[in-house]
């Protein structure tokens, strides 16, 4: 295997292999600047026939109309809103869900559970975020959805089989194991001696944990709970199967709504040109998604990481 | 102690108590999503795996097959085998004689039964001229009244069968012919419209050649580049602004990659839609943060005294890596790379954007063969209105779980084993 090299050749094959390893590792920043000016490009060739205002703010979407009419300035309605709200009302009901839980959970088990348990607990709950979201779709599409639906009859209340709630539930326990994993990582970094000092004074365990653990790991709790929140607003597979498709302004989560990334996959899925405005809105919503979510990881990592250098 | 101390300090006790089991019940409740999630699954899945066959003395007889034409192999091809099995049933049902009840007759069985006979004659044409007993697949809605999920009870205008086509069933079962058995199809086959014929053998392919592009892409530039960031790199600018690269591409929606796919892959560069070469190369982006991120962290637990040791017996800074500190670090590189190839398996929305939603019959045998993987396979059964494909998509789930797990059980054993303690 190993090669015998004179001194100046090895100097020659090292400094190629150097510059391999560069290369390689430009690929992560060729990637960033590949999906930045892909998304880019795409968008302002959409805002060219639809204005930047109309999309930001319009409260109207139905970019069917836009095939359908052919004729000049017969453009479809391309207001974004209704999909930034639907979004929000998603990930909000699996933020409602996964917040409590998933905090819960990483207290429990960083502070009352045993080496055992949490050994055996901790790599279970795991497991549930290995779970393709094609399966939370399906699930949510055939049982939580069909479950609610039923629930709501059976209550006197009209559910939607497509309703916000389903898919929000769906994510919400996709997201428990991220909440509680990164919870989990924060709790256990704040000294022990706090701890001890507040125990000796004596507080309660649970005093404890509320008022002093959880007060000097709040900023990064806060962090743990941005960074899920944007996995929510990219989650693509769950809502696609067990959302709607008509783009409601609402906030009741028993109607069905429409996200920005159900519009993304029912754009670009279809056979059409690719210079329609429809299929080029899917690059705007992409370039909005992108955005959003980048901020918010973002702000999360700024957090998390301020807070890291407080006890380290 | 007061009173109203003791009362206070029971009321303490109670909050704790309570704090306590609000921990217990959030992880109970998350247990028992995952185990609802999992039952549910198999309650659903588990009659996939077996199909219903009826078998049937199909006369193999040689005017049906080649008619007037001419009495070569390739007449084989285009006969019409739907007529053998047609006239089988019609022996075993001598007194149905209208029009529309030997078609509700002929609805029993599977539109892929001709293709069953076909693929029999191709592979032995000495059996044209004998009758033999061929245990044929039947309709989906056939295959569900005998596993028991349709309602007989309501009215038959609403029910997908019959009240005479029900009779014939209870007639074949009566008999004996008809049958439930292992549903090879469902392992052996590529995708159908018709439920019965549905497999998942083309997805998984797909899959394979999928992951095997991501692999060959992503393993070796992820460890390159962490090599670089590890070992060679200058603390500066540029490699800050790699690392903060790297940070924010594991956290950006799949979607967005499907996207890049489809701007820079497809339109811009022209590659084929719906080959898993594209998707592979989409989803070696997605799961390149991933192995890079792993890759670091074994390389960094290699101590560095291995490194210097072997600078200090005159080895170049390039030999001691990849000669002394990469094989020792290799374990946790291999154990990250699986854990993110489990990741690219169940990976859907990226590979919608780029084409491999087709609907896809043929098996493919390449990279560039037009496929889909066994989620977007997944997620278009689950899409698709005959009732039968609920089952057959739960199936599918458990199939792509046994593969996840697999996966990460291998990881798990890969890190036990070579785990090392300095």
């Amino acid at each position: 295997m190993y090669v015998t090299l004179s001194p100046a050749r090895r100097k020659i094959v090292e400094g190629v292999i150097l510059w391999i390893l560069i290369l390689s590792s430009t690929i992560a920043i060729l990637t960033t600047i590949g999906i930045i000016a892909s998304l880019l490009f795409e968008s302002v060739r959409f805002f060219e026939s639809v204005p930047v205002t109309d999309f930001l703010f319009g409260l109207q979407w139905s970019p069917q109309i836009a095939i359908r009419a052919d004729q000049v300035g017969s453009s479809g309605a391309f207001g974004a809103l209704p999909l930034l709200a639907g979004t929000l009302l998603i990930s909000a009901i699996a933020m409602i869900v996964a917040a409590p839980l998933g905090l819960m959970a990483a207290i429990y088990l960083a502070e009352y559970a045993s080496r055992n348990v949490r050994n055996v607990v901790k790599p279970i709950l795991e497991i549930l975020a290995g779970i393709p979201t094609v399966v939370y779709g399906f699930f949510a599409a055939l049982v939580l959805g069909p479950m609610l639906r039923g629930a709501g009859d059976g209550a006197g209340i009209e559910i939607s089989s497509e309703s916000a709630l389903a898919a929000g539930l769906a994510m919400g326990i996709m997201i428990i194991p991220l909440v509680s994993s990164l919870s989990d990582d924060v709790i256990r970094a704040v000294p022990q001696s706090l701890r001890e000092g507040s125990l000796g004074l004596g507080g309660t365990q649970s005093e404890t944990i509320r008022k002093v653990v959880l007060a000097a790991a709040l900023p990064g709790i806060v962090g743990a709970m941005l960074l899920a929140t944007s996995r929510a607003i990219g989650e693509t597979m769950i809502v696609v199967m067990a959302a709607g498709l008509s783009a409601n302004l609402t906030a009741n989560p028993l109607e069905a709504v429409t996200t920005v990334t159900v519009q993304i996959v029912t754009l670009l899925t279809g056979d059409q040109e690719f210079d329609s405005p429809k299929t080029l809105a899917a690059f705007a919503l992409g370039l909005m998604l992108f955005a959003v979510t980048l901020v918010l990881n973002m702000i999360a990592l700024r957090v998390v990481k301020k807070y890291r250098e407080k006890y380290d | 102690m007061t009173d109203t101390e003791q009362k206070m300090l029971k009321k303490r006790h109670r909050a704790e108590r309570r704090f306590r089991l609000y921990g217990i019940a959030a992880i109970a409740l998350a247990l028992l999503m995952l185990g609802s999630i999992f039952v549910s699954l198999i309650v659903m899945g588990h009659s996939a795996f077996r199909q219903t066959e009826v078998s049937l003395p199909i006369v193999f007889d040689a005017d049906i097959i080649y008619g007037d034409g001419e009495r070569n192999r390739q007449a084989l091809y285009g006969a019409d085998y739907q007529k053998l099995a047609r006239k089988a049933l019609r022996v075993v049902f001598p007194d149905v004689s209208k029009r529309r009840d030997k078609r509700k007759l002929n609805k029993l069985l599977s539109p892929g039964a001709e293709f069953e006979l076909r693929d029999m004659v191709l592979a032995d044409p000495a059996i044209i001229g004998q009758t033999l007993q061929v245990a044929l697949p039947v309709s989906d809605d056939v295959d569900m009244y005998v596993k028991g999920q349709i309602d007989t009870n309501l009215a038959e205008n609403e029910r997908q069968l019959g009240d005479k086509q029900i009779g014939w069933i209870d007639t074949l079962t009566a008999k004996g012919l008809v049958e439930l058995r292992f549903n090879i199809r469902f392992f052996t086959g590529g995708d159908s419209r018709e439920p019965e014929m549905a497999g998942i053998l083309g997805a998984v392919k797909g899959s394979f050649y999928t992951l095997l592009v991501c692999f060959g892409l992503a393993f070796p530039i992820g460890v390159l580049s962490s090599i670089y960031l590890e070992a060679f790199a200058p603390k500066n600018r540029i490699t800050d602004f790699i690392e903060i690269n790297i940070n924010n591409l594991a956290a950006v929606p799949s979607i967005v990659f499907g996207l890049l796919g489809l701007a820079v892959f497809l339109n811009f560069m022209g590659l084929p839609r719906s080959a898993p070469l594209v998707g592979g190369m989409v989803l070696a982006l997605m799961t390149l943060p991933t192995i890079i991120i792993a890759a670091r962290s074994a390389l960094k637990a290699v101590p560095p005294s291995i490194f210097q040791a072997a600078l200090g017996l005159g080895a170049t800074r390039m030999q001691a890596v990849f000669h002394h500190v990469l094989p020792l670090a290799m374990p946790g590189i291999m154990t990250g790379a699986i854990i993110g190839l489990a990741q690219a398996l169940g990976e859907t929305a990226p590979l919608l954007m780029i084409g491999m939603i087709a609907f896809i019959v043929d098996i493919p045998a390449s990279v560039v063969d037009p496929a889909t993987t066994l989620p977007v396979q997944i997620f278009i059964w689950a899409d698709s209105p005959e009732r039968a494909f609920v089952a057959k998509t739960a199936a599918g789930i458990l199939v792509l779980l046994a593969f996840l797990i697999i996966m990460n059980l291998s990881a798990v054993i890969l890190r036990k084993k070579f785990e090392r303690r300095w």
